[in-house]
């Protein structure tokens, strides 16, 4: 049966359920009018009204064009070989989130499962670009990119739809459970076959890197080029289905099932599709990434790396493609920056500004702050510096200008361990504090709680980078979230319970 | 012979016997209201129509292909839509989108075609499209072209309804089950919604199986007036014949004391 339109729209005028002065859209407290609010309401001022304006007026795809753009201009910018590989590990992360969102953004399907299509994705290109299956056999052959990025990415959608049968005769928490179990294991499986023919728990390695049409990329800037182009690939091409039958079905699913089929939505089939579309962009973010690193090892496979990923989708939020990339962005960005010491501090220190300058107001009371936390902190250092001349002795963590400047502020004893983990418990005291209090105690709270952040980073967090990562992008986390519950560039949602 | 026939139809939960030996029949271009006290078996009947629940017993024909065992999308797509009691629209869609939504069973467009933009899932899109606003302007300023952008949760209570009885018409319905309709109006909307569902018959010739509690709907659209209670039908018949009928009285009212002490 096709949709066919027989009758002309119902002629206003003769409409019986028109009200006879409703007409009036523009009084006050009319039905239109109220509706109209949003319109009305004042977006702010300069350049945030005008970015606002923008934002409603311009098309999807004259934005994915301006965000390739500043893409193809980064890589013109850097010739740092680690920026343009943590360039490509945030589109990698990008297209990761983004096949994720099929399925727990749009669908409404909790995947846990996720990395195995990464990994199926990894494994396969790494099967055909090696010596893996003999070296004059199948995968002996050595074949082109294109050929092996299509071979995975459609048997990732095959493999995909086979697991969604069996994984989707369960629903809602059963379902995370399932997928769960078969991401774990991808990852068994991974580890202990033969280590002859799969690598097992030593991985594959010597891969081919990504060669076809007689060109081969083997630079950093070649990688971040390709993984652009399939990011912005993937992206229109998820847009474009957002914006269908399928993209809209998916959605109502994850609304309510109940209303979906008696909508005429077959559920089972759907879900099913979206879970195989999810398996292949994860698969194809696997090739990727594969071919960048050259090898490929069980541990790049494991519920970190999941995490890692439900944290860039639920930052950029959930259920926006936007917001999928620039949650790769950010997470990855985030996270390696905290792995050098030089540039942990900068984002420490950075974030504590920015809160302070966007949460605290008016301008003459952020000032009355940053001087209460400059003298204070001095304060502090000359009365513990006079009582027991050992407890300031160590030098702050943070390496150039900033411990420099830090050096006759920060208390940090000459073993600063255990001092730190009690700084460490203040800290979290005093952060709970600030969300407790009001008024003049809670910036009081808050000038003692950031010269305590400050001590404790000085003293303890900097020197364990491996740790201060984890609990620094879980805090970023936190800080966003409860900023904005629906992520950076979420919309607003509700629940129907 | 009928469009939807309903045959000795029974269903149970375990022991509890919710519908019995039911018959009711829907011809096209009529509208048939089933009344009753709480916990009559009305919206039962509704789900087993549906294909929520499978009845224990009986059969359901619609223009006489029984659908009994067949999955409510099979049923919807086979011409049966449907709005609910308990409102359960796509919350966080638009309200044109919800409309929309339900064009699903009779679109085919796969998702290459749809990625691609091919001849087909164009075509389709401007039929869903005109569809969609067909179907909204039936309900003239309540749901105008400036809420179709919005999402279905800032609606009000009483466009949520009207937003599902539309979404239930782009499934382009050959009989259409409304729970309820004018649950939570006021008497204007109220008069509204009855002028609505008969607009409905008239305009688009649509069977229609009504649960309602407001014996003012229900005297101004009925064609006919199916009455339950405890899952069995008490009687049948046009709204003067049903509302006085004693049993119907009974089953609303109870008995009289003194009658019943007589007995």
């Amino acid at each position: 049966m096709r949709v066919s339109v027989k009758r002309e729209p119902p002629d206003a005028e003769a409409d019986p359920t028109v009200e006879e002065g409703a007409a009036g859209r523009g009084s006050i407290g009319v039905d239109s009018w109220v509706a109209q609010s949003s319109d009305r309401r004042d977006v702010g001022t300069g350049w945030r009204r005008v970015l606002a304006r923008a934002d409603a007026r311009i098309g999807w795809w004259p934005r994915l064009a301006l965000v390739t753009i500043l893409g193809l201009a980064f890589a013109q910018l850097s010739t740092n070989v680690n920026i343009q590989t943590v360039a490509f590990n945030s589109l990698l992360y990008a297209l990761l989130a983004m096949g994720l969102n099929i399925a727990v953004g749009w669908s409404g399907l909790l995947d846990l499962g996720y990395i195995a299509s990464f990994g199926f994705g990894a494994y396969g290109y790494a099967i055909f670009s090696s010596t893996a299956l003999g070296t004059d056999g199948v995968g002996g052959s050595h074949l082109p990119a294109i050929e092996s990025i299509l071979i995975v990415v459609a048997a990732a959608g095959v493999v995909g739809a086979v697991l969604g049968l069996i994984a989707l005769r369960v629903s809602g928490d059963y379902f995370a459970i399932v997928t769960l179990f078969l991401g774990q294991a991808f990852f068994e499986v991974a580890n202990n076959v033969d280590t002859g023919t799969f690598g097992g728990v030593n991985g594959l390695f010597g891969l081919d890197p990504l060669h076809s049409f007689g060109v081969t990329v083997t630079t950093p800037l070649g990688y971040y080029y390709l993984a652009l182009g399939m990011c912005v690939l993937v992206a229109a091409v998820l847009h474009l289905l957002d914006t269908s039958r399928t993209g809209r079905a998916w959605r109502a699913l994850n609304d309510d099932q109940l209303a979906a089929s008696a909508m005429t939505l077959s559920v089972s089939k759907l879900k099913v599709m979206a879970y195989a579309f999810a398996t292949m962009v994860g698969a194809l973010a696997g090739t990727l990434f594969a071919a960048q690193q050259d090898n490929v090892f069980p541990t790049n496979f494991t519920s970190n790396i999941l995490i890692l990923i439900y944290a860039c989708l639920v930052l950029g939020g959930v259920g926006s493609i936007a917001g999928a990339i620039l949650g790769g962005i950010v997470v990855t960005v985030a996270e390696n920056m905290l792995g050098s010491p030089t540039d942990a501090a900068y984002l420490f220190y950075g974030l504590i500004i920015i809160a302070l300058i966007a949460k605290v107001r008016p301008w003459r009371r952020l000032g009355w702050v940053v001087a209460g936390v400059i003298a204070f902190g001095y304060a502090m250092h000359a009365i513990v510096g006079a009582i027991a001349p050992s407890a300031t002795a160590g030098h702050p963590g943070s390496p150039g200008w900033i411990g420099s400047a830090l050096k006759g502020y920060v208390i940090v004893p000459s073993n600063p361990q255990n001092f730190g983990n009690a700084l460490y418990l203040a800290l979290i005291v005093g952060l709970v504090a600030i969300v407790r209090l009001r008024g003049i105690k809670q910036l009081i709270a808050v000038i003692i709680t950031i010269y305590v952040a400050a001590c404790c980073w000085e003293g303890r967090l900097i020197v364990n980078p491996a740790i201060t990562t984890q609990i620094m992008l879980g805090a970023i986390l936190i800080v966003t979230m409860a900023a904005r519950p629906y992520g950076l560039l979420g919309k607003h949602r509700v629940e129907t319970i | 012979m009928a469009l939807l026939e309903i045959d000795n139809l029974s269903l149970s939960f375990g022991g509890l016997r919710a519908i019995s030996d039911l018959d009711i029949e829907v011809n096209e271009s009529e509208i048939v209201s089933v009344i009753g006290p709480n916990g009559a078996g009305k919206s039962s009947v509704f789900n087993v129509i549906s294909g929520i629940y499978e009845p224990t017993d009986g059969d359901i024909r619609l223009g006489g292909e029984s659908i009994v065992g067949k999955r409510p999308f099979r049923i919807a797509r086979m011409g049966i839509a449907r709005t609910f009691q308990s409102l359960r629209l796509f919350q966080n869609m638009t309200v044109k989108e919800n409309v929309k939504t339900a064009t699903y069973g009779n679109t085919k467009a796969s998702p290459p075609e749809s990625i691609l933009r091919l001849p087909r899932a164009r075509r389709e899109e401007r039929e869903v499209d005109a569809l969609a606003t067909e179907v909204l302007s039936f309900f003239g300023e309540r749901l105008a072209g400036y809420r179709w952008d919005q999402p279905a949760y800032s609606l009000s209570y009483a466009n949520r309804r009207r937003l599902e009885i539309a979404r239930a018409l782009a499934t382009r319905p050959r009989l259409l089950m409304l729970d309820e309709p004018a649950a939570g109006m006021n008497p204007k909307e109220t008069h509204e919604i009855t002028e609505l569902i008969a607009r409905l018959r008239d305009e688009l010739s649509l069977a229609i199986l009504v649960i309602e509690h407001d014996m003012h709907v229900v005297e101004g659209i009925s064609d006919r007036v199916v009455a339950l209670d405890h899952g069995v039908k008490i009687t049948e018949g046009s709204f003067e014949q049903v509302a006085t009928h004693p049993a119907v009285i009974e089953a609303y009212l109870g008995r009289d004391p003194e009658e019943l002490a007589q007995a």
